[in-house]
């Protein structure tokens, strides 16, 4: 009974974390070339709705995983445009996003699809199909820890596997490439990096499109994974979750691998929790877990539990000197 | 590129901003062409619904008086160097300070007493909700811009707990308080009205909007009249010449947040107080957010958030009629304008200065050369 109940809770906690860990990715990427991105909300939101629409109306997973991804590059280079070639405010820039994010969908998701907001369910041809079941029903017969690793670790799609071998992948970029060095000098000393030959310039806007990769990733499994179809608002602030947990990671991918699982893990727990009776504490409220996330990043960011440290230019506009 | 783009004063105030403001008029004007309206048919709309009757200006009033709370929110945090996009979350503290004032006292108080006391408790909630994001920022050096973020989500979260929990009164199913008593409602203007003799339609308009008027003097004399207000904006503006002049920056930086949550806590008034009489779980509705849209083309100036107040106001007074007039078209369309503001007024706003620059001067250039002063011409 017990083994099932960690399978489901592992399996949920994987499923929720997902996305958070690919937002999280994302903003690592561009937060540590020094662009601050709190339009990590809108761009999710935009790409599910390119998911959802492009999949109801193209009938093909490709399509809709295309126009999720295009949709996320297009939103970053956007950011691109405003905030390293003109130097805006990249804080006022995350605003507008999100912001035009969660209109815009809404009034182009009711105009072509006349269902409140929301696209039409995909067919399962357009869904993601789990993998590595047959490993799972292959583990199910270890005694003890067997079913519990059947539900929770094998089954899930391949975006779930992909987050997390991503995770792998931008800290091998980041700290074992050329170009993850220049990037993350970008982020802590610009001019250093424009003196030594390299474009600034472009580096940022190369870690922005990655960011838009990834943030149109995550948008596209909460349409094509989580969830049957787009709904009006469906990222409900998993965006900003994700930025906390950036923060919370303290700007390293790995790090904030880790405290993307531990908040999907509450978000997977506080519904079980439920009406729970802790002795001695009595019942958990359900919005004290869910606020868990936050108060934490606060508690890290003021150093009562450590200390983050930002990169040193971050949301500092380069200003070449002639 | 690094040489700063001169422009004359009257350019940069009015002219600039009106150029990004058509840009993102005209943008918005296209989503509504590719959905399959007509732009004319639904500004013709816009305008008729927001100023085309009494109860349309009404509303459009009732509208502009919560953005004038957030939108002066959000400017005096950036008069003082910070940017405070807790609104939303300070906001519904203020709800909850003036509900709890209401729900506590309101059946042994006279309106006279109770009134003031639900503005000074939606005000104290409003401003101790920003002080901690203030405190952290002026003595820990933690982030306000990501710290009043993570404050909004826990302000929902707390009155989630709080309605669900304590407030709901047991065996109703919606997530509210019970009703005030009749000495927490903050009278409507056609009340007001009546009582002078004068018939005014129903609707949402409250005596808030003087309480919204009153702040915007107030910020205004703050700002640019008081000692205080001089030492806020100095630390905004130079930290480190301010500092050296004397100013602690740590107290003006908890001034600036607690005086913006304050104004934000406000909002409480006008919709709890105002409106709906009971203490509701999502009644900020994003006004927090459409603050900073309200800030940014008001220019962070009391004149300015007035104008621009009343512009959202109408935008989403307007807005709803045409979602009750066109089937189909929906009121999100005004969230989607507001957002295209704060990206081509907020974030892009010097990307059209450069070649108004550039026009400027050719003009001037070639008037110049027509006349005895050719050389005079502007420094290019």
């Amino acid at each position: 009974m017990d083994e099932v109940l960690f399978g489901t809770l592992l399996a949920s906690t994987l499923r929720v974390s997902t996305p958070l860990i690919l937002c999280a990715l994302a903003g690592v990427l561009s937060e540590r070339s020094g662009v601050i991105d709190l339009g990590l909300e809108g761009k999710m939101l935009l790409a599910a709705f390119a998911a959802g629409s492009a999949g109801a109306l193209g009938g093909s997973l490709v399509l809709a995983l295309g126009c999720a991804l295009a949709v996320g590059v297009a939103l970053s280079m956007v950011h691109g445009y405003a905030c390293v070639s003109h130097r805006g405010d990249q804080v006022v820039l995350g605003m507008a996003i999100t912001m035009t994010a969660a209109g815009l969908t809404v009034v182009l998701g009711i105009a072509w699809f006349h269902q409140g907001g929301q696209t039409p369910p995909l067919p399962d041809a357009v869904r993601l199909s789990p993998w590595f079941g047959a490993i799972g029903a292959a583990v199910e017969g270890v005694p003890l820890v067997g079913k519990t690793l059947a539900i929770g670790l094998f089954g899930h799609n391949l975006v779930v596997y992909g987050a997390l071998a991503l995770v792998g992948g931008v800290w091998w970029l980041l700290y074992r490439t050329r170009f993850g060095l220049r990037l993350r000098a970008c982020g802590e000393n610009p001019a250093m990096v424009d003196a030594a030959g390299v474009g600034v310039t472009r580096l940022r806007y190369s870690a922005l499109g990655l960011n838009g990769l990834l943030c149109g990733l995550a948008g596209a499994y909460l349409v094509l994974a989580q969830n049957p179809s787009f709904v009006p608002h469906m990222t409900a602030g998993r965006g900003y979750m994700a930025l906390a947990a950036m923060i919370f990671g303290k700007w390293n991918p790995v790090g904030a691998l880790w405290a993307c699982l531990l908040f999907g893990f509450l978000d997977a727990a506080s519904i079980r929790l439920q009406g729970v009776v802790i002795p001695g504490l009595g019942a958990v409220p359900v919005q004290a877990i869910q606020a868990l996330p936050y108060v934490l990043t606060v508690v890290l960011l003021a150093g009562f539990i450590g200390r983050a440290y930002a990169p040193a230019a971050l949301g500092v506009p380069y200003v070449k000197e002639r | 590129m690094s040489a700063p783009i001169e422009l004359p004063r009257w350019a940069d105030l009015v002219l600039l901003p009106a150029i990004n403001l058509a840009v993102a008029l005209l943008v918005a004007g296209l989503v509504v062409m590719l959905v399959g309206q007509d732009p004319a048919q639904v500004l013709a709309l816009l305008v008729k619904g927001a100023f085309g009757s009494r109860v349309g200006v009404s509303y459009t009033l009732y509208y502009a008086t919560t953005f004038v709370f957030t939108g002066l929110a959000v400017a005096v945090a950036f008069h003082g160097g910070l940017f405070n996009i807790g609104g939303e979350g300070q906001a519904m503290m203020g709800g909850l300070g003036a509900a709890l004032a209401a729900l506590a006292l309101g059946e042994h108080l006279p309106a006279w007493a109770m009134l003031p006391l639900m503005v000074l408790a939606a005000a104290l909630f409003g401003l101790a909700w920003a002080a901690v994001p203030g405190a952290l920022q002026a003595w820990r050096g933690s982030h306000v811009v990501i710290t009043t973020i993570m404050f909004n989500f826990m302000a929902s979260a707390l009155m989630a707990y709080l309605l669900v929990n304590v407030l709901k009164p047991p065996g109703t199913m919606t997530v509210e308080s019970r009703s005030f008593a009749p000495s927490a409602l903050m009278p409507g203007v056609h009340q007001v009205l009546e009582g002078l003799g004068i018939d005014w339609p129903r609707s949402p308009l409250n005596l808030s909007v003087f309480v919204a008027a009153l702040a915007l003097v107030g910020v205004q004399l703050y700002l640019w009249r008081l000692r205080a207000g001089y030492a806020l904006r100095a630390v905004g503006h130079a930290p480190e010449a301010a500092h050296y002049a004397g100013i602690r920056p740590r107290a003006q930086i908890m001034a600036a947040m607690m005086l913006s949550g304050a104004l934000a806590g406000l909002v409480g008034i006008n919709e709890i107080a105002g409106v709906h009489g009971r203490l509701l779980l999502d009644f900020v509705a994003g006004a927090g957010f459409t603050g900073i849209a309200v800030s940014l083309i008001g220019r962070n100036h009391p004149v300015g958030i007035l104008l621009a107040s009343l512009l959202f106001g109408a935008l989403y007074q307007g807005g709803a009629e045409i979602a009750f007039e066109i089937a189909g078209f929906s009121r999100d369309m005004v969230f989607t304008l507001q957002g295209l503001i704060v990206l081509f007024s907020g974030a892009m706003a010097q990307v059209a200065a450069r070649p108004l620059s550039r026009l400027l001067q050719a003009l001037a250039g070639r008037r110049a050369a027509g006349g005895p002063l050719a050389s005079g011409a502007p420094h290019g």
